[in-house]
């Protein structure tokens, strides 16, 4: 068993039994690119619930299932490596992890990530204890079963190539099938179930959908690596939007990218392993959001951080200048001084003088404004650094400076 | 119980049960701080650690491999944290995206490097090499008092002692602040404790539990003791001295057992060949997990934290 | 963030003036943002020592969240703080808080007692031993609150209310100088805010300084003697007579509160 998993194309399997290769290749990348979409865009919904590592006990819990799977075919006189099989068996066992983390943190004290931690650890162990029996069984010395924990696609039979096939398309239906209420129920569960969605129900199709995609990448992909695909595109994808059928959308094109990519360059180089190129793609799509998408990008956040910061600095020091108060924090004189409201020594320039009077007086207009109920709507939205002419109109305004009395000068 | 016991069995029993120790004390806190996937997380980004230390050393030998997954582990630690923080993402989808890429960046880097001399695989990091464990020079139970045949135990045994006896102090000593600290951030900041160098503190020092036990027992039984013993207690208990204890009964009796029921086990069942043994001990634990959830005394939520939950 | 925050005041002393008095807690120009808005803008106070400050505004007005930026719990934009004279990070030790219940993990495996031994922290230190007199002290303060027969409680089986007595009690083993308390009436019965305010009275008596965010206007005038009106903005601050005015709470509350209301409340 040692080394096999290195080397996926000697898993002893006769070479007499592949197929045109080329063809099988245009096959699993097909299947690989449905079923990122489909990871993609179920991924977004389980992000989105805050239940993304869920998947990683429902991945792991499908370890036992092909132990006994393979047990049991080999049991019946057939075929172990039947892959068929093996899946059907793959997600009896990751249905029993989903069950036993949803028993464990509702039934018992234990918060959910405790239960999937236990579910993934003891059903995983569980799993190599079978497959340590299968190594002693005759028909087990070359099982070649360690391939689905880091996933292969080299040397794979013209059948398996079209299950996988099939098995993305068949997921991808399934998820434009539920789009719609997995998106309600993600956005806002009270809302989904005043419009008569039966949350529980949605919530339990989005697990079957993660469960079907584990299932069905684990021959692409590997049981390890299977939640890469439905936790960093819809992170990735996150940053871009804030409207869950965007994100979702965009959750589908990173997965299905990564999918293809993944697919495409283990053809072209067999040495590398499917899994963890579909990862590394994933991966880079998820480091070029993080640090450069619009509004919610690391480095969109930095700039609007700072202006703000000097926005709220020039607001309090231009106040303080107004009303004859010493400026206490030095990055405020900094400020004022950059642009030119104040001299070093903290006393204002005409400019400034100006800049803080009308600063005071539009204070003094907000605060007759939050007096008058018909202008709560707006005091409400007002956030202290916006020119009033932004937010009333000019008779407004000249009916509060009515209220104040007269313009009154820097202090 | 003989000879043959203390030569092939007692080395690994006491070397699990080391193991189990030293991964669950520090569970137990990152249980009650929700961050128990964080030695999930850890025992995730091993492997690469040690392609790392295989890669800069170019040999396979143990210490280097140890530093390099202590390195994988802190930086893995970090990674998430700063996704987390950059990106305002929860913190099980900055652990799913970092431990997933530095496992795969593993497997790629495994996969580019020739590696064909030397044994070194994802079957051993997961699994270990518990069974092979055994004590030569024990002679029987007499040996235990011969100098020159103690000399001969398995290195591992000695590593992991040290750092169970580590763990043990550190958290014996830092018994206040890590309570404190977990129980109640704001207000154990309040009151002087430095709460981000606890937190990181608790994480070295998971690190450490799962870097030292992976080389002997694999990531399993490490990802398996960081979770189950101390959630097993949790049920039994509602004060959190018991709890600890109560959680290293478990990781011992997980260790035992399940040491036990892997070599005899298939030969009860009329089999011949052992089974796993990291495999069996997490199974093991994962049973007791079952039963504490169906029969322990402190097992459900109750009063105002139900609500709160 | 303590040593953060300690170099912030550093820096702030090294450029502003001295601060003028001595209260137990002075605040200048405190603005915090919340989604690049500011929830609290230019906020200055003084807290003065033996009185007992409310501070209160409409839903919204940053109340909580100018306690919490004071101490340093969450980040300010901008704005110092001192505490009886000194920088805030000296002076922690003898500033109490005690935040609304949600705070706490309520399934902790911790008794009622445990909780309460937590305030004595600073005393204890790492591996000093918990003495029968620091039990006896412990047990003292839970008297206080009226929680001594639930020691041995774990803490998830308390009410509410019962909750709040306990946090206080903890509060009350730090034997802070100033304490501040946020929304410690929120969702409690009327036993328990007659157990709290008796309490806090007691303390004020004792010339300790306590600051709560309140929220119902209603008991304003017969809970506290100084108030801190926001919204957003400080609207006034000051005695009873100062601050707690119709002209004040109008500007503080807007449309939002009838008229007449206001004159009755002014008038208690």
């Amino acid at each position: 068993m040692a080394g096999a998993w290195r080397r996926p194309i000697s898993t002893g399997w006769p070479r007499s039994e592949m197929l045109d290769l080329g063809y099988n290749t245009m096959l699993v990348a097909t299947g690989a690119t449905l079923l990122g979409i489909s990871a993609g865009v179920t991924g977004t919904f389980l992000y989105l619930r805050k239940r993304a590592l869920v998947s990683d006990a429902i991945s792991h819990a499908t370890l036992p299932g092909i132990g006994l799977a393979f047990i049991l075919m080999v049991a019946f006189g057939g075929d172990g490596r039947n892959l068929a099989g093996l899946l059907a068996g793959s997600a009896l066992s990751a249905w029993l992890g989903l069950l036993a983390v949803q028993w464990l943190s509702r039934r018992t004290r234990l918060a959910e990530d405790a239960a999937i931690g236990a579910v993934l650890s003891v059903f995983f162990g569980f799993g190599v204890v079978l497959l340590t029996v299968i190594q002693t069984m005759e028909a087990g010395r070359q099982a070649g079963l360690d391939s689905l924990l880091l996933g292969s696609t080299a040397g794979m039979l013209r059948g398996d190539a079209l299950l996988i096939a099939a098995g993305g398309a068949l997921t991808l239906a399934l998820v434009a099938i539920l789009r719609r209420p997995m998106e309600m129920v993600a956005f806002d569960e009270a809302h989904a179930a005043a419009m008569g969605l039966n949350v529980p129900r949605v919530d339990l199709a989005t697990m079957a959908l993660v469960l079907a995609v584990t299932v069905v990448g684990l021959k692409i992909v590997g049981l390890i690596l299977i939640v890469a695909l439905l936790i960093i595109p819809p992170v990735a994808a996150r940053f871009w939007s804030d409207r869950t059928g965007r994100v979702a959308l965009l959750a589908g094109a990173f997965g299905g990218l990564a999918g293809m990519a993944g697919a495409l360059v283990s053809a072209s180089a067999p040495a590398l392993p499917t899994g963890p190129v579909i990862v590394l793609t994933a991966f880079a799509l998820f480091a070029v959001s993080l640090f450069f998408a619009p509004a919610r990008g690391v480095a969109a956040k930095l700039i609007e951080r700072r202006r703000f910061r000097e926005r709220v600095h020039l607001r309090q020091g231009l106040l303080a200048l107004a009303q004859g108060q010493p400026i206490y924090e030095a990055y405020t004189l900094r400020l004022l001084v950059r642009d030119g409201l104040a001299r070093p020594d903290g006393v204002a320039t005409q400019d400034g003088a100006g800049r803080a009077a009308k600063a005071l007086r539009d204070e003094r207009r907000w605060a007759e404004a939050r007096a008058m109920p018909a202008h709560e709507a707006v005091s409400q939205r007002y956030d202290g650094l916006t020119e009033i002419e932004t937010m009333l109109t000019p008779d407004q305004i000249a009916d509060l400076d009515g209220r104040i009395g007269g313009p009154r000068g820097v202090a | 119980m003989g000879a043959e016991f203390v030569m092939l069995s007692l080395a690994p029993i006491v070397i699990g049960s080391l193991a189990a120790i030293a991964c669950a004390l520090p569970g137990n806190f990152l249980l009650l701080r929700r961050q128990a996937l964080i030695g999930d997380a850890i025992s995730h980004v091993v492997l690469p650690g040690i392609v790392l230390a295989f890669l800069v050393t170019g040999q396979v030998a143990t210490l280097p491999m140890m530093a390099g997954a202590g390195v994988a582990a802190l930086a893995a630690v970090a990674m998430i944290e700063a996704v987390r923080r950059l990106g305002r993402i929860e913190p099980g989808a900055a652990m799913g995206v970092t431990f997933t890429t530095m496992f795969a960046l593993g497997v790629l880097v495994l996969e580019r490097t020739d590696t064909s001399k030397v044994h070194l695989d994802v079957e051993h990091a997961l699994m270990g090499n518990l069974e092979s464990l055994i004590w030569l020079d024990g002679m029987g139970w007499h040996s235990l008092l011969d100098p020159a045949a103690l000399a001969g135990l398995p290195p591992e045994l000695g590593r992991l002692a040290i750092a169970t006896a580590v763990i043990a102090t550190l958290i014996w000593l830092f018994w206040r602040p890590l309570k404190l600290a977990t129980f109640d951030e704001g207000f154990a900041a309040e009151v002087g404790v430095p709460v981000r160098a606890v937190g990181l503190g608790l994480v070295v020092l998971s690190a450490l539990a799962a870097v030292a036990a992976f080389d002997a027992v694999g990531s399993i039984i490490v990802i398996a003791m960081f979770i189950c013993p101390p959630g097993t207690a949790r049920l039994m208990t509602d004060r959190l001295e018991m709890q600890v204890a109560w959680s290293v009964f478990f990781a011992v009796l997980s260790a035992v057992l399940g040491y036990v029921l892997a070599g005899y086990g298939p030969i009860w069942l009329g089999g011949t060949d052992a089974v796993s043994a990291a495999g069996m001990i997490a199974t093991v634990s994962g049973m007791l997990l079952a039963a504490a959830a169906l029969f322990g005394p402190a097992r459900r939520r109750s009063g105002a934290g139900a609500g709160a939950a | 963030m303590i040593a953060r925050l300690r170099l912030a005041a550093r820096k702030g002393l090294r450029t502003g003036p001295a601060p003028v008095a001595d209260h137990p807690m002075e605040v200048r120009g405190l603005t915090v943002s919340y989604g690049g808005k500011p929830a609290v803008f230019s906020v200055d106070a003084s807290f003065h020592a033996g009185s007992m400050t409310a501070i209160i505004g409409p839903n919204g007005a940053g109340k909580s969240t100018f306690l919490k930026a004071a101490l340093g719990i969450v980040p300010r934009v901008s704005g110092q703080v001192t505490a009886f004279g000194r920088p805030l990070g000296t002076a922690r030790a003898r500033i109490a808080y005690v935040p609304q219940r949600a705070s706490v993990d309520w399934d902790f495996p911790a008794r009622v007692i445990d909780v309460v031994l937590m305030g004595l922290y600073r005393k204890l230190g790492l591996l000093r031993p918990v003495t029968r007199a620091d039990r006896g002290f412990a047990m003292d303060c839970l008297a206080r609150v009226g929680m001594e027969g639930f020691a041995g409680r774990q803490i998830g089986q308390l009410s509410g209310g019962q909750a709040q007595r306990v946090f206080l009690a903890r509060a009350l083993a730090q034997r802070a100088d100033l304490y501040l308390l946020d929304e410690p009436f929120a969702g409690v019965d009327a036993a328990t805010e007659r157990a709290i305010i008796e309490v806090l009275k007691g303390l004020r008596a004792e010339g300790r300084t306590v600051v709560a965010v309140h929220h119902d206007l209603a008991t304003v005038a017969d809970y506290f003697d100084r108030v801190l009106l926001l919204n957003v903005r400080r609207i006034a601050e000051g005695t009873l007579a100062e601050a707690f005015t119709p002209e004040a709470l109008q500007a503080a509350y807007g449309g939002r509160l009838a008229t007449s209301h206001l004159d009755r409340l002014a008038t208690v």
